[in-house]
């Protein structure tokens, strides 16, 4: 019997030979510093290899033993937890990004308001952030934080706040509801806002501007106030645009390890450890080779299911225009 | 008239607003600044002041002359190890990248669709999900401790984001170009090299600067990787000073000024292009 599809997609293949040759170089490439590790990593996962193992790379096959634990947290690594970091990245991720859009889409309001003086000074001023190398950023931050000479204590003792706080060393946590978060949750909050709001500032800005002006005006002929309009007209047409950006935000957070590692170091007692900083730790220094790579895969999973869910998330809001 | 008198406060309410985070946006580099000037070198400020008493260069000197505590190793010679491994890893990327960025924008072939979808999922991969693996297989094939063991790392995240950029930017090339070309008796390869690709220099730029940008600011992967002295780089030099216990805070501040101006200045150039650039992979994702 001849299966007719089969057919079709050899006959599709021969059509585009030189599409295949132009990716061969970078298929051979990615094959081998991308397809080839993960394979590695997936092998490494089932085994018990440690730093001895560099030397001689033949370590013990251990079944489930690597997942199991790292789920039980029966991990020698001082304060090691996972299910308290998988919770601690969720909040992370999204308390930033909520700060980042609200900030972002106010000063983008802001500066869209016709006839404001200054605009295109102010745009360059506040993108700062955007344009420094952000583990620099972060490694400033983290001086700011010192608890007697820091920038942000002298600047709270110059508005005569209370200023003695030991931004990264103290294990109680600031607001008592929030038990979970310290005060370097705070700091590292501060850092990443900071980092983060320029970008969604701009993208809320190109949005604003493809609003067409023909519909404040009817509104306006309407009698409708300014804040109908912005719930009414701005918002709803901005969220397709916005969308996207939020999505890349999200994942961008839950990513974010210059700001975790530089600035509080995931402490605490590993109160503000995320899974990236957590999954650097176990390869150095720990040099736990086998676990790293079950735990890499781990949030390579949970990477995967974010970003489909997302994907997903973006498309329904496309066809939804 | 007290229509005009409302928008007038307005106005300065929102310029209030706007300047409160400009404050916010600046204060860090200001601090940074001050510290730079700051003759002292103590380990830790105590006042903000912008222009520290006694202000002058002299961190800029020192971190000139003795970039890295506790190892002999010249200022040119981590500027050149860097310019190596950013410069390398940009040039080679593009350079494969582009090929397959065309192949991937105008011919539709089976395998095309999972093939986007898997440099997406790279692109999302952070690099310490994959640190393990790449720690045990360069240390076994004996190039972790070295440069181009980096560019090989790198490259696993710089050859996707080329791909990605570059297709994105070919879509936006007519066909009719290439159709012209290919009725006045050229073949696919030479429409591509001297049609396309001509055409293309300002995307192919601004993606080699994005690699750049990108090699130039990684620390971790060199940190971890790299042990010996004469292969260290600028963002490396930074971090170690940062590491130690007693911080040179003046020296911090001039080196980081020193490692970030440039690419400051990359950045407000290409600006247009990243806003552009980031939007347009996440819309079509």
């Amino acid at each position: 019997m001849v299966n007719y599809s089969d057919i079709d997609l050899w006959e599709k293949v021969r059509r585009n030979k030189l599409a295949y040759k132009y990716i061969l170089p970078a298929a051979i490439v990615m094959a081998i510093v991308t397809a080839y590790p993960i394979i590695y990593e997936i092998w490494m996962a089932f085994t018990n290899f440690t730093i001895v193992n560099l030397k001689n790379p033949y370590p013990a096959f251990v079944g489930l033993k690597n997942f199991i634990d790292i789920f039980k947290n029966n991990v020698p690594l001082e304060n090691f937890n996972f299910w308290r970091t998988l919770g601690f990245n969720l909040i992370w991720t999204f308390t930033n990004v909520f700060f980042h859009v609200l900030i972002g889409l106010s000063l983008a309001v802001a500066l869209n308001t016709p006839k404001l003086a200054m605009k295109k000074v102010y745009r360059s001023l506040l993108i700062i952030p955007w344009a420094v190398p952000s583990y620099i950023s972060a490694l400033i931050w983290k001086n700011m934080f010192d608890t007697q000479f820091g920038a942000v204590n002298l600047l709270l003792a110059k508005l005569g706040l209370p200023h003695n706080i030991a931004w990264l060393t103290n294990p109680n946590a600031p607001i008592k509801f929030l038990s979970i978060l310290p005060y370097a949750f705070y700091a590292d909050l501060i850092t990443n806002v900071w980092l983060g709001f320029p970008f969604m500032m701009v993208v809320a800005l190109g949005a604003l501007q493809s609003v067409p002006k023909e519909l404040y005006e009817a509104a306006r002929i309407d009698g409708a106030t300014e804040r109908q309009q912005f719930f009414s007209i701005t918002l709803p047409l901005i969220r397709f645009a916005m969308t996207p950006a939020i999505m890349l935000g999200l994942i961008w957070t839950f990513n974010q390890f210059n700001v975790i590692y530089l600035v509080s170091g995931g402490g605490p007692l590993g109160e503000t450890e995320i899974l990236v900083t957590q999954a650097y730790k176990l390869v150095n220094p720990a040099g736990l080779f086998g676990v790293a790579s079950a735990f890499g895969l781990i949030v390579f999973l949970i990477l995967l299911f974010i970003t489909l869910v997302t994907n997903r998330i973006s498309k329904a809001t496309e066809s939804a225009v | 008239m007290k229509e005009e008198a409302k928008i007038r406060i307005k106005h300065l309410l929102l310029h209030l607003y706007i300047i409160f985070w400009i404050a916010v946006a600046i204060f860090p580099l200001l601090w940074i600044i001050s510290m730079a000037l700051d003759p002292r070198n103590i380990s830790k400020p105590t006042t903000l002041t912008l222009i520290p008493p006694g202000a002058s260069l002299a961190a800029f000197k020192r971190v000139l002359l003795h970039p890295y505590e506790g190892a002999n190793v010249s200022f040119a010679r981590l500027l050149w190890n860097s310019v190596l491994v950013a410069g390398g890893t940009a040039l080679f990327s593009v350079a494969i990248g582009s090929t397959a960025a065309y192949a991937f924008s105008r011919f539709k072939f089976p395998g095309r669709q999972a093939g986007m979808l898997s440099f997406l999922v790279v692109l999302m991969l952070p690099a310490t999900a994959t640190l393990a693996p790449l720690f045990v297989i360069l240390t076994v094939l004996h190039i972790r401790n070295s440069l181009f063991g980096l560019v090989f790392a790198y490259t696993s995240s710089t050859l996707p984001f080329a791909i990605w950029n570059l297709k994105g930017y070919f879509d936006t090339v007519p066909k009719e170009l290439e159709e012209a070309a290919l009725v006045d008796g050229c073949d696919r390869n030479s429409a591509f090299f001297r049609v396309i690709l001509p055409l293309s220099t300002p995307a192919l730029a601004v993606t080699v600067l994005f690699a750049f940008m990108n090699g130039w600011t990684e620390w971790m992967l060199a940190w971890t990787f790299l042990t010996k002295p004469k292969s260290f780089t600028l963002a490396m030099t930074l971090y170690n000073m940062v590491g130690q216990w007693n911080t040179p805070w003046s020296n911090f501040a001039a080196f980081s000024i020193l490692v970030s101006l440039p690419i400051i200045i990359i950045w407000f150039l290409l600006q247009k292009y990243i806003v552009s650039g980031l939007t347009l992979g996440a819309v079509k994702g």
